[in-house]
């Protein structure tokens, strides 16, 4: 096959645009997305306002951006905690194996089982709702999906030839974790982190759905979503947008994880 | 016989872990019970008589066996809100969430199946890649989104069912089905466009390896080879798959109950999270991991039967 | 017991593959259905009389009506259970229970007269052992303030004859009638938390947690029976859902829609406009810091433009209000005290700074998450906030937290809510900001205001004691006790189908008297 990785490149495109308008939204919205002005309540789609308003006549463009940015922030959160306690879990069990490693894969393999936006209420329900703690609750809720690509990428790599060889020159099991195996699951890794993000948008948007995560005014997604149903008739701009840039989002981060796996296979 | 029981022990080993974490959670860390049910009313002598009639001063182990033992017999504790047995409030309320779940389940593996087939049969035709782009979209679209999506279309501009309009299966059985069936698309759509894709790389997979060719180079047709070899061997992966999304899908409708108002655990899960009525979200959260773990054996079991070989 | 589970799980599988398989071939019979429109709707009126209302929370603090605290409770547990005495639609009290009353020359002995033959839902007789155990019940003080503040004024009740029952008084009071509107329950009931029993034109038939409390029409109502014969009170938890429950015929009526819900509604509903009877406000616990200095209240008044939380949440609509107090309360509600307060950011700068806050100030306001008024609201308020230097968090809470955490335990720091009256009489209104008051959930602790108060209630002198409760109402409105907004214009969409909905001058749902047109 001598096609070209149109995933790869679609799914970086969208990624690219989708991170680039987010960063500008962190330092300049065209309006302030909090701003409230009655003169411009539903205002339609026009130029200055691109997506229309909303209810309270804010800015639905600089709100969407904005709630772009908190998604994208929950995600990184998330996926940070998921997948550097995942590499440390799936990193030691994995490696030195025993009984350690059977007691923590059966409860890893218990909790991986669970939805993670299950799990991720569970946590909320003990640590109560709020953004930092949805950040919290979805990373520990993706531990597992990490810890088991890692464990298993160190039990196929512990007894290669490299490995061996560190062993014999004496460097210590940490080293050799950390510095010789690790940077060669990087390729797998980076195609879970993809799908780690993938997974963390749409989880962030259910929970500010439900409304766990942020909280208003706050721009975010899920919530957004979630208010626009009163208006489902008369206002179905206020439902699209938002929900598009969902899509957007999480098509991105699966095209680009589905890319990077097409490109290290060579399939 | 020795894989099922040793799949049965661990599986069990599992719903010890996983039950006991729960009452952990929720019977330790999250404060005293004794307090939350006394609430303003409480002064020390009142907190230590209802502690002691709670057994709240006994070991922990006796605890978690006590409460073990009173859930395996049916007894799941009493919610602090209602004053009145998990039990009776989640009774009838489950079996609409399990409705939903299994009727969503039903539509995911009667598209994707048949879908999973002819993408790998017509490989990069038309329709593969037609069905390839829509797989990626839908894969994309979050269930409570495409929720409200058809309750607009569906509910308000076709008017083919009334958004919130439930009825209980107790009043009306085709009524009940047919409104969960809208919700139950919407967890179905993303989950079955997985499917799909899965089933297709895992078909196309067993077709490149050797036994396939040698099946073809015996004279057999196609369509032959394809139901009898290749679809058991490309189902392993989908079945681990199917099992996993049970899971999802249960997790699905929670958020989609949300979405077209169905009372079924989601809301009472969610209300009681919030309201830390603990005795019911545990009693809630353990059901869901029993089922889950069970589904997991069950696929286990399933993989026995597709190849006699694993152990 | 895991095999019925088997079987029923079984049963569910064969169900809904079955109504797969039905639902792919009978399209046309779904299409027919929803066609004939009208025809269901002349189906469902002659079958029998029914109605489903839509609530924004369950009945989670007590269905037991001397416990319950939640104005949303208490309106819908109104068709179920009287007092002695009955407030109608104009605020005037009825005998109800009661047949009869007296009050004695130096108004400290009530007499009652039972009416005659008043049944109770399980079909028992009234007695007056009943009243003097609901009373009395009621009046209990072992716990600490009894259930009802106003009866600590009761010495005695007195069953004098088989319907003649008295109740005597430490201090005379002119309002005390107003509180016999407590409920009548009977002392056979042992458990009133869930098997509720009253007096009622509706009985309680069951709930179901988060879904449901449905009720029937009471045939044996000693009164005017109610039109409709079952009533279903549905919960509806989500306020995002309400318009798309009462368009697609999920609820027949919600009672408190916002005016941008109330746009949305097709010409199928009516929508009539009155007013909440209630004081919604940024209440502030007092134990805070910040709130502690009176001169960041009233900068956090100073800050805000009310008029245009009413043109955001409500088009407009709605009643400015400067005090704890709303216009049906007529002589005792002051017009003037709405004005006290009018935007200005500088002077709320300035008494930011003055309190040692120049920076301004942040907290959080815990918002009950079902009330879309006061979310709006919040929303609007923590706007114009930003100006004077304030940051209002918002934490949106599900109701019953909020009555644990803010209510009960009153572990906030500001919360949006609306306050209304239990019953027709300024005690009801303003006892709850006594310091010692049990409901004091703002913690509200002013020396002057509990002398103003205390001086109101002992005054028999009505004008005397009318003068007394309006510096009550100053006292809250300049040591700007709370941020008060406004009285809520109430919009209750109904669907075509019912009539006769009428306002009263309390948070009260009366279903009795709602018909099906027809």
């Amino acid at each position: 096959m001598k096609q070209k990785n149109y995933n790869f490149i679609i799914g970086g495109s969208i990624t690219c645009f989708m991170v680039l308008l987010i960063l500008v939204g962190f330092f300049y919205t065209p309006y302030d997305p909090e701003k409230m002005d009655s003169s411009l309540k539903f205002a339609d789609v026009s130029l200055k306002h691109i997506m229309g308003c909303d209810n309270f006549g804010r800015d639905m463009f600089s709100r969407i951006l904005k709630g772009c940015g908190t998604t994208l922030f929950v995600a990184t959160g998330t996926v940070l905690i998921g997948a550097l306690m995942g590499i440390l879990i799936g990193a030691f069990t994995g490696y030195y194996g025993g009984l350690l490693d059977e007691v923590l894969m059966r409860v890893i393999d218990a909790l991986f089982a669970f939805p993670s936006i299950l799990l991720a209420l569970v946590f909320i329900a003990v640590l109560g709702s709020g953004k930092n703690n949805v950040i919290l609750a979805l990373g520990i809720a993706f531990i597992p999906s990490f810890a088991r690509i890692v464990r298993s990428e160190f039990i196929r790599c512990k007894n290669m030839d490299y490995v061996m060889l560190a062993k014999i020159s004496g460097a210590s099991d940490l080293r050799i974790m950390f510095v010789h195996i690790l940077p060669n699951t990087m390729t797998v890794l980076l195609s879970s982190i993809m799908i780690g993000f993938n997974n963390a948008v749409l989880a962030e948007a259910g929970m500010s759905y439900l409304g766990i995560g942020a909280q208003p005014p706050e721009p975010s997604l899920g919530l957004m979503l979630s208010e626009s149903q009163t208006y489902l008739f008369s206002e179905p701009g206020m439902v699209l947008f938002p929900g598009l840039m969902i899509i957007l989002l999480v098509l991105g981060f699966a095209l680009l994880a589905e890319g990077l796996k097409t490109r290290n296979t060579g399939k | 016989m020795k894989y099922v029981v040793k799949k049965l022990s661990a599986m069990l080993l599992v719903i010890i872990i996983v039950s006991f974490l729960a009452f952990l959670a929720f019977s330790v860390i999250s404060g005293d019970p004794a307090l939350s049910k006394l609430g303003t009313q409480a002064t020390p002598e009142r907190l230590e008589a209802l502690r002691e009639e709670m057994g709240l001063n006994r070991p922990l182990l006796v605890r978690y066996g006590d409460w073990a033992t009173h859930f395996l017999q049916g007894d799941m504790g009493e919610s602090y809100d209602y004053n009145m047995p998990v039990k009776e409030m989640i009774g009838d309320k489950l079996p609409i969430t399990i409705s939903l779940t299994l009727m969503s389940f039903v539509i995911m593996t009667v598209l994707a199946i048949p879908l999973g087939i002819y993408t790998a049969k017509h490989e990069n035709g038309l329709i593969d890649r037609i069905i390839y782009i829509l797989n990626q979209v839908i894969m994309a679209i979050p269930p409570f989104f495409s929720g409200i999506l058809i309750t607009w279309i569906f509910g308000l501009v076709l008017k083919l069912f009334t958004p919130g309009g439930f009825v209980s299966y107790k009043e009306d059985v085709g009524g009940f089905f047919w409104y969960l069936l809208f919700p139950a698309i919407a967890i179905a759509l993303p989950k079955c466009a997985m499917t799909v894709k899965l089933l297709r790389a895992a078909i196309l997979d067993e077709v490149k390896a050797g036994y396939v060719r040698t099946a073809y180079s015996k004279g057999n047709n196609t369509n032959k080879v394809l139901y009898y070899h290749v679809l058991k061997n490309a189902m392993i992966p989908v079945v681990t798959f199917l099992g996993m999304a049970l899971a999802d899908i249960l997790a699905g409708s929670i958020v989609i109950e949300q979405v077209f108002n169905i009372p079924g655990i989601g809301r009472i899960l969610l209300t009681s999270i919030s309201n830390r009525d603990y005795p019911v979200v545990q009693a809630i959260i353990v059901l869901i991991a029993v089922w889950v773990i069970v589904i997991n054996f069950v696929v286990d079991m399933i993989y026995k039967v597709i190849d006699p070989r694993i152990d | 017991m895991k095999k019925e589970m088997m079987k029923k799980l079984l049963l569910a599988v064969v169900l809904s593959t079955l109504t797969i398989a039905l639902s792919g071939c009978t399209g046309d019979k779904s299409g027919e259905e929803n066609s004939s429109n009208s025809g269901a709707a002349a189906a469902e009126t002659a079958s029998a009389s029914s109605i489903t209302i839509g609530i924004p929370q369950d009945l989670e603090d007590s269905l037991d009506p001397h416990k319950a605290v939640a104005a949303g409770t208490k309106e819908v547990l109104f068709n179920v259970f009287e007092g002695l005495v009955k407030p109608d639609s104009d605020g005037n009290l009825n005998p109800a229970v009661a047949s009869d009353y007296a009050i004695s020359e130096d108004g400290k002995t009530y007499t009652f007269t039972l009416r005659e033959g008043v049944k109770f839902h399980d079909g028992s007789t009234v007695t007056a052992a009943d009243v003097k155990y609901s009373i009395e019940r009621c009046a209990d003080t072992s716990s600490g303030t009894p259930l009802v503040p106003a009866f600590s004024n009761i010495t005695e009740v007195a069953v004098v004859g088989d319907d003649t029952i008295e109740i005597k008084l430490a201090e005379p009071s002119t309002d005390f009638l107003t509180y016999l509107t407590t409920a009548i329950i009977p002392e056979a009931n042992q458990t009133p938390e869930t098997t509720p029993i009253g007096t009622g034109p509706y009985k309680y038939v069951s709930r179901s947690p988060q879904e449901k409390i449905v009720m029937e029409r009471f045939d044996e109502y000693w009164g005017e029976k109610a039109n409709i014969k079952d009533v279903i009170f549905k919960v509806v938890a989500n306020a995002d859902t309400i318009v798309m429950e009462l368009e697609g015929g999920g609820i027949d009526m919600f009672a408190r829609v916002t005016p941008a819900q109330a746009n949305q509604l097709s010409d199928k509903f009516n929508v009539e406009e009155g007013t909440m009877n209630l004081v919604q406000a940024v209440y502030l616990n007092h134990e805070t810091e910040c709130f502690k200095d009176a001169r960041v209240r009233q900068a956090l008044c100073y800050g805000l433009d009310r008029q245009l939380v009413l043109d955001f949440v409500s088009e407009g609509k709605g009643t400015i209000i400067g005090s704890s107090m709303f216009p049906a309360f007529g002589k005792y509600y002051m017009e003037e005290l709405a004005g006290l307060y009018t935007k200005d950011v500088e002077k709320a700068k300035q008494l930011l700074t003055e309190a040692g806050y120049p920076d301004g100030i942040t907290f959080t306001m815990h918002v009950p998450s079902n009330y879309q008024q006061h979310i709006d609201t919040a929303q609007v308020v923590a706007e114009q906030w930003k100006e004077i230097g304030v940051t209002a968090n918002i934490e949106l809470i599900e109701w019953d937290s909020w009555l644990g955490d803010v209510y009960t335990n009153r572990n906030y720091e500001a919360t949006v809510v609306g306050v209304d009256a239990a019953t027709m009489t300024a005690y009801a209104m303003l006892e709850r900001f006594q310091s010692t008051s049990d409901s004091n959930f703002i913690n509200y602790n002013n020396p002057e205001y509990d002398k103003a108060f205390t001086n109101a209630v002992s005054t028999v002198d009505d004008a005397k004691q009318t003068e007394y409760y309006k510096q009550c109402e100053e006292i809250l409105a300049e040591d700007a006790a709370n941020v008060y907004i406004q009285d809520i214009v109430e919009l209750v969409a109904i669907n075509k189908k019912y009539a006769g909905y009428e306002f009263y001058p309390l948070y009260v749902q009366d279903i009795s008297k709602l018909y099906i047109v027809e």
